[in-house]
């Protein structure tokens, strides 16, 4: 594996750097860079990964870097206690920002967090305690074990370790249950919620560690300039965090780096050469500055990193839970038992009544269709019963007890798995990953666990199941592919293996036959027949008729929001009723 | 705080929120069209104020040279473009020359025209005309490579042209202010509070505006071009829009707009070579007020913006900004769960 | 033969890089870019107008561009110590950069001639000289001239930056051993769209005075808007807004305004027993043969007044030690300490080993703003 190989080289050469007689200046701009990317990579994972754009981040590197100044200066506090400090005020700032901004959608997130970098950077610079807009000066620098790290390469140990952590964690981070919950979270909450993830509380969660990785950056500017003051704390250097981020490649964690450390070395030799080539007069940096950031976007908007790892070897997952021990399977309901109650289920959007008073119900081992023309109102039954949208009237009962007022995750916590009309997923993971979410719930381990490593058995047992998913629906071979590669069908195929992973009594299919050709059909109807053999409760809309008339038990058929008739495919197809809502009245 | 300070206090917000409000409008505009949270809307702003300012002093402004320049580059890249498809040498060459003649004749109209310092109204409209260009060349030579990548993406090339702008800006006019004469400078005196010439044609030039684009969208064939590319950018192509066009269009108006803003605020404002980036900002959050789709929303969140400045200055002025930025939350709460919460898909 | 020409050769550039190393090289922090450039850029040009050489040394300056933003002037004053290896730093001409640059040449044991008024706690400034007049020196003058024409209560309306916030302490402080009040404290930042607010409630307090603290062009808006509220009162402005874009910009509305100055500006109209007079004539001819009439500058004086110390104190370093070591940068220091009174465009200079402040009270100049031009009162 190639790939180890550059990875071990990169962190001896990063080890060895301050060792070999490299000028002095180039320590330093090694720190900035180190500096830098700690907190780049807290917006990679922020925005990169889960699609939450900050401005704000450098509000909470200045958190870490006053409380590290102030504590040292005023109180005589150990930096290594500061830290902690820090990191705590952080934590609970972050906290109380982060429950109330991150509750909003759109480009309501950006904005608020260019308002409060703004407020924050205001704040510090009219507090007297603090400096005001000269800040604080001569913050000794932080001692290890008796040894001042106030030389570039002693702080450069320190820092570059840490540097190294955050990278080993983020990547592990994002190779787990929680990372993939992460990624859902970026396209958009129905999914991710469906899936079981609660996305306010994901998103809380990578905020404030975005937060607190910034604010450790903070703590190690203040004992590396040793002077505060409120102006690297600013919008501009908010902004700045980003365009490294972007840069380098928002979406990968190495792109952290390799953006702080373009960013910086071109910032710094723009400064050098282009007095020299224009003559000392005029400045130009920030305009040559401006121009290369657009033109190395126009050919590599994924970022330098992407580009560059494009034409690398690429990495496979290694197979390695072959010996995992299978997930614990929820008890199935008895053969007949009622599974699902659509009761009276009513669903007005202002004046138009998309449901209107619709019963049915569905039971253990049956395969129910429910059909109709465009419009009548089949998708909304479906996202009413898994709880995405708000029933206006009516009730929905799982195994007898009431659901239609929880949440989707909860909804799904109760058995219930869904495929969607436009198919969601995240193209970003590979096939196998995707599956892998289905199963959300069905693990544990959290961000520690990930951290730590903790969580490798239960990943294993996870991809277990995905893998066993994705054989049965026949997908096996594109397990490693990235989901955004696959055609359409065959990512609705990965959908209902991803439902499948959830382990549900109740599997919701919204048309999952668009797109199949003929044999992929008839597979298809193979894999359901067998699902429902085992005891499994199938709700199926789909247009394919011969298929539905096929496959199903019983039908219900809807148009324009009301019931029109419920019974076998035999008295379904006799209807005339139901010839009329297709065809059009014969005249 | 009595009736005629609030009066001024009033005036005072609601003059700037109209200029916030006309940049907003910019801002929603090309963001609708384009996907692009359009940072540099505010150098626009300065490049109007400025191009005056140096029309004023009889000189040749910056903004000549940028414009040629631009110019230059965006015929170069189509000729590469159109090269590389296939078109015949002489096509090319006819296409790039018929390119260059507008902004040949405006360049050269202002290198005759400035030492001679004609009248205000009529150095107002060779500003407008030089910087207004400006807006489908940007777009063409930094955005229309890029359109259907990422916002986040689009947004960082924003600030890549905002910093080459603003650096351009300081080697063009300096880094010391500038204020332009006022086009009328009546005043009408009511108690203590005095409403200027200047205040009214900004009020008049805004809603002017406003009505123009609203019928522009709604009743104009072109205008429904834009709109359409707006929702769906290959359905609209698919019907014979260029999406290319649609950008240039979009980001021209939004120059417009922008260099007019300058024209109105450079009377009552000193204007620095960096002043446009915190106008541009003030109208981008009233634009997000509007949650980047709404006019009337964009507009009174600007009117928002201005007042909750203008009060903030007064109350307690070395706060003025955290005042204004931290009161923006909650509002932005508010609005945020109006808008009802739908999946951000891009 | 081979061994003769490779010594010779590395001869050769031993003895070339101990020529090298003859140069004085001064690294230069300014602001060129962002919110101070209006400080930077007429320095810049000043400099620029350096001679080659100094005492039979060539000079060789460095000018990095911090853009107003003191982690780069940080990182520019660590690059001038590790990399360039200057003999003597100077920058910046904003207070937060300078005083984030202070630490970096103290520890290095590097000259730091600073070129705002920036304040640094007791015992930090071991290493660095100021060459502007220190806020308290203006303010002095300033406050003598309020007392003269009776002003009781003063109105303030500044910059949220450390100028702004400089000037506030120490104003109030000297204000208050004369008894003058500050009944009013606004502030406002350069690029503000409108101030009206704050002037506003300055003038409803009615003070005797306003005084305004801002620099170059963004100290007109401001007045302006006070002039607009109808204020009748007198108006007073710092040095840094000393320049001709206040007049510029400002026109009708700022006449008869009190502008404190050091000497540099008003050359022309310096009695010939000024000890200055010279040297300020001297440097407003030459900058202006370069840049126009009328481009003369406050902040360009100051860069003036750094080659004025350098013809002093480097013939005196020079003769302890070499550029290009440590003990010539410790002598530069010495000199500065001990060359006694110096003779600068901004007035008389003195640093003592205590004091690298150096300019006494009677150095600030007021100026009355007549008819677009400066009339020292």
């Amino acid at each position: 594996m190639t790939r180890q190989r550059m990875l071990i080289a990169f962190v001896l050469l990063v080890g060895a750097l301050p060792l070999l007689p490299v000028p002095e200046f180039w320590i330093t701009q090694a720190n900035y860079i180190g500096l830098y990317t700690l907190v780049v990579i807290g917006l990679v994972l922020l925005t990169g990964v889960a699609g939450l754009t900050s401005f704000g981040q450098a509000a909470f590197v200045g958190l870490g870097a006053y409380t590290a100044a102030y504590l040292t200066l005023a109180h005589g506090v150990s930096p290594w206690l500061t830290v902690f400090a820090g990191l705590a005020l952080t934590a609970v700032v972050a906290l109380v920002l982060g429950w109330i901004t991150l509750r909003m959608s759109g480009h309501y997130l950006p904005l608020a967090t260019i308002a409060w970098g703004l407020s924050l950077y205001y704040l510090l610079g009219n507090i007297d305690a603090l400096g005001k807009y000269d800040g604080l000066l001569g913050v000794p620098p932080i001692r290890f074990f008796g040894l001042a790290l106030n030389t570039g390469r002693s702080f450069y140990a320190l820092l570059w370790a840490l540097v190294l952590l955050a990278t080993l964690g983020a990547t592990r981070l994002l190779d787990s249950r929680t990372g993939r919950a992460l990624r859902a979270v970026k396209g958009g909450t129905t999914m991710a919620e469906a899936m079981g993830v609660d996305t306010l509380h994901v998103k809380i969660t990578v905020f404030v560690l975005a937060a607190l990785l910034a604010s450790v950056s903070g703590w190690l500017f203040a004992h590396f300039q040793r002077t505060v003051n409120p102006s690297p704390f600013g919008l501009r250097m908010g902004i700045e965090y980003l365009f490294m981020a972007v840069l380098g490649g928002v979406g990968h964690v190495w792109g952290a780096l390799v953006g702080a450390g373009v960013v910086r070395v071109l910032d710094d030799q723009l400064q050098v050469w282009l007095p020299r080539l224009m003559g000392a007069s005029g400045n130009y940096e920030i305009i040559v500055f401006g121009i290369v950031l657009v033109l190395v976007l126009q050919f590599a908007r994924d970022g330098i990193w992407a580009f560059v790892e494009a034409r690398l070897p690429p990495v496979r997952r290694a197979v390695d839970w072959g010996g995992a021990t299978p997930l614990t399977q929820r008890p199935k309901p008895a053969r007949g038992d009622v599974v699902l109650e659509v009761d009276k289920v009513r669903k007005t959007f202002g004046g138009l009544i998309a449901v209107n008073d619709v019963s049915f119900e569905v039971r253990a081992g049956e395969i129910v269709g429910l059909i109709g023309p465009n419009g009548a109102g089949k998708s909304t039954t479906f996202n009413l019963v898994t709880g995405v949208l708000p029933a206006s009237g009516g009730q929905v009962r799982l195994a007898g007890i009431r659901v239609d007022t929880l949440p989707s995750r909860e909804i799904a916590r109760r058995g219930v798995a869904r495929t969607f009309q436009h198919v969601k997923m995240v193209p970003a993971m590979t096939v196998l990953e995707n599956v892998a979410l289905g199963a959300h719930l069905r693990g544990r381990e959290g961000v520690l666990g990930a951290l730590l490593h903790r969580d490798r058995e239960e990943e294993r047992r996870l991809l277990r199941e995905a893998d066993m998913q994705l054989r049965r629906i026949g997908m096996a071979e594109h397990m490693h592919e990235l989901a955004g590669n696959l055609a359409l069908g065959q990512q609705r195929l990965m959908e209902i293996a991803r439902a499948l992973s959830a382990d549900p009594t109740l599997l919701l299919l919204d048309e999952p036959a668009a797109g199949l050709r003929h044999g992929e059909k008839l597979a298809l109807g193979e894999v359901l027949r067998q699902l429902r053999g085992e005891g499994l409760s199938i709700l199926l809309v789909e247009h394919d008729m011969d298929l539905v008339m096929d496959l199903t038990d019983r039908i219900v058929v809807m148009e324009f929001g009301t019931l029109l008739l419920e019974g076998t495919p035999q008295q379904v197809q006799a209807s005339p009723a139901v010839r009329a809502a297709y065809l059009g009245t014969e005249h | 705080m009595d009736f005629s300070i609030a009066g001024i206090l009033a005036l005072d917000g609601i003059t700037n929120g109209a200029i916030y409000a006309l940049l907003a409008l910019a801002t929603v505009l090309v963001f609708a069209v384009t996907r692009v949270i359009f940072i540099p809307q505010g150098e626009f702003v300065a490049y109007g104020a400025l191009t005056l300012a140096m029309l004023q002093q009889g000189l040749v402004p910056g903004t000549v040279w940028l414009l040629l320049a631009l110019a230059l580059l965006a015929a170069l890249a189509e000729a590469v473009g159109e090269l590389r498809r296939g078109v015949t040498v002489g096509k090319v060459a006819g296409a790039a020359l018929r390119s260059l003649v507008a902004p040949a004749l405006i360049a050269l109209l202002a290198w005759w025209a400035a030492p001679l310092k004609p009248p205000l109204v009529l150095q107002a409209l060779l500003t407008l005309a030089l910087v207004a260009p400006l807006g489908p060349l940007i777009y063409r030579l930094a955005y229309a490579r890029l359109a259907d990548a990422s916002v986040l993406v689009l947004l960082i090339v924003s600030v890549g042209v905002h910093f080459a702008l603003t650096g351009l800006a300081l080697v063009f006019f300096g880094a010391e202010g500038f204020r332009n004469p006022v086009f009328w400078d009546a005043r009408f005196q009511h108690g203590a509070v005095s409403l200027t010439g200047q205040a009214l044609i900004i009020f008049g030039v805004s809603i002017a505006l406003m009505i123009a684009l609203f019928l522009f969208f709604g009743h104009t064939l072109r205008g429904k071009a834009l709109r359409a590319t707006a929702v769906n950018r290959l359905g609209a192509r698919l019907m014979g829009i260029s999406a290319t066009g649609a950008g240039r269009l979009s980001f021209g108006l939004a120059a417009f707009i922008g260099a007019l803003s300058g024209l109105l605020i450079g009377a009552t404002t000193t204007m620095f070579y960096d002043s446009g980036f915190l106008i541009g900002l003030k109208g981008f959050v009233a634009a997000i007020f509007g949650g980047l789709a709404s006019y009337p929303a964009a507009a009174l969140g600007a009117v928002f913006v201005g007042l909750l400045e203008s009060v903030g200055s007064f109350w307690a002025s070395a706060f003025k900004e955290v005042i204004v930025f931290t009161l923006i939350l909650p509002v932005l709460l508010w609005r945020s769960f109006q808008h009802g919460h739908h999946d951000d898909e891009e | 033969m081979k061994t003769f020409r490779s010594l010779g050769a590395a001869m050769l550039a031993l003895l070339t890089s101990l020529a090298a190393h003859a140069d004085i090289t001064i690294g230069i922090s300014l602001p060129l870019t962002g919110p101070a450039s209006g400080l930077g850029i007429p320095m810049k040009n000043q400099f620029a107008l350096f001679p080659q050489s100094i005492a039979g040394e060539k000079l060789n300056l460095i000018i990095l561009d911090d853009a107003t933003d003191p982690s780069k002037g940080a990182s520019n004053a660590k690059r001038f110590v590790t990399e360039d290896k200057v003999d003597l730093i100077g920058g910046s001409a904003a207070t937060p950069v300078a005083i984030a640059m202070a630490d970096i040449a103290a520890e290095a044991g590097t000259v730091q001639l600073m070129f705002s008024p920036a304040q640094l706690p007791p015992g930090k400034d071991t290493w660095s000289f100021r060459l502007p007049q220190s806020n308290a020196v203006m303010a002095y003058a300033m406050v003598e001239h309020m007392k003269k024409q009776g002003v009781k209560t003063v109105g303030f309306l500044g910059y949220t930056d450390a100028y702004g916030e400089g000037w506030l302490k120490d104003f109030s402080a000297t204000a208050e051993k004369s008894g003058i009040k500050v009944v009013g404290v606004e502030r406002f930042a350069r690029a503000d769209t409108s101030v009206t607010a704050q002037a506003l409630k300055l003038t409803s307090a009615n003070p005797d005075a306003i005084l305004i603290v801002a620099s170059g062009s963004g100290a007109a808006m401001p007045h302006k808007a006070v002039v607009e509220r109808g204020y009748k009162g007198k108006i007073y402005q710092t040095h840094a807004a000393a320049s001709r874009d206040l007049v510029r910009v400002g026109g009708k509305d700022v006449e008869g305004a009190f502008v404190v100055s050091g000497p540099a500006v008003i050359a022309e109209q310096l009695p010939d027993t000024h000890p200055s007079k010279q040297v300020a004539t001297d440097f407003v001819v030459k900058y202006e043969k370069a840049y126009g009439p009328g481009s003369r500058n406050q902040f360009a004086g100051h860069a003036y007044d750094t080659l004025v110390v350098l013809e002093k104190a480097i013939p005196v370093a020079l003769k302890k030690a070499r550029p290009g070591t440590k003990e010539f940068r410790a002598a530069l220091r010495d000199a500065f300490e001990t060359m006694g009174r110096t003779v600068l465009s901004h007035g008389v200079i003195n640093w003592t080993k205590d004091d690298h402040w150096g300019f006494t009270n009677e150095t600030g100049v007021i100026l009355k703003v007549v008819n677009g031009d400066w009339k020292v009162e």
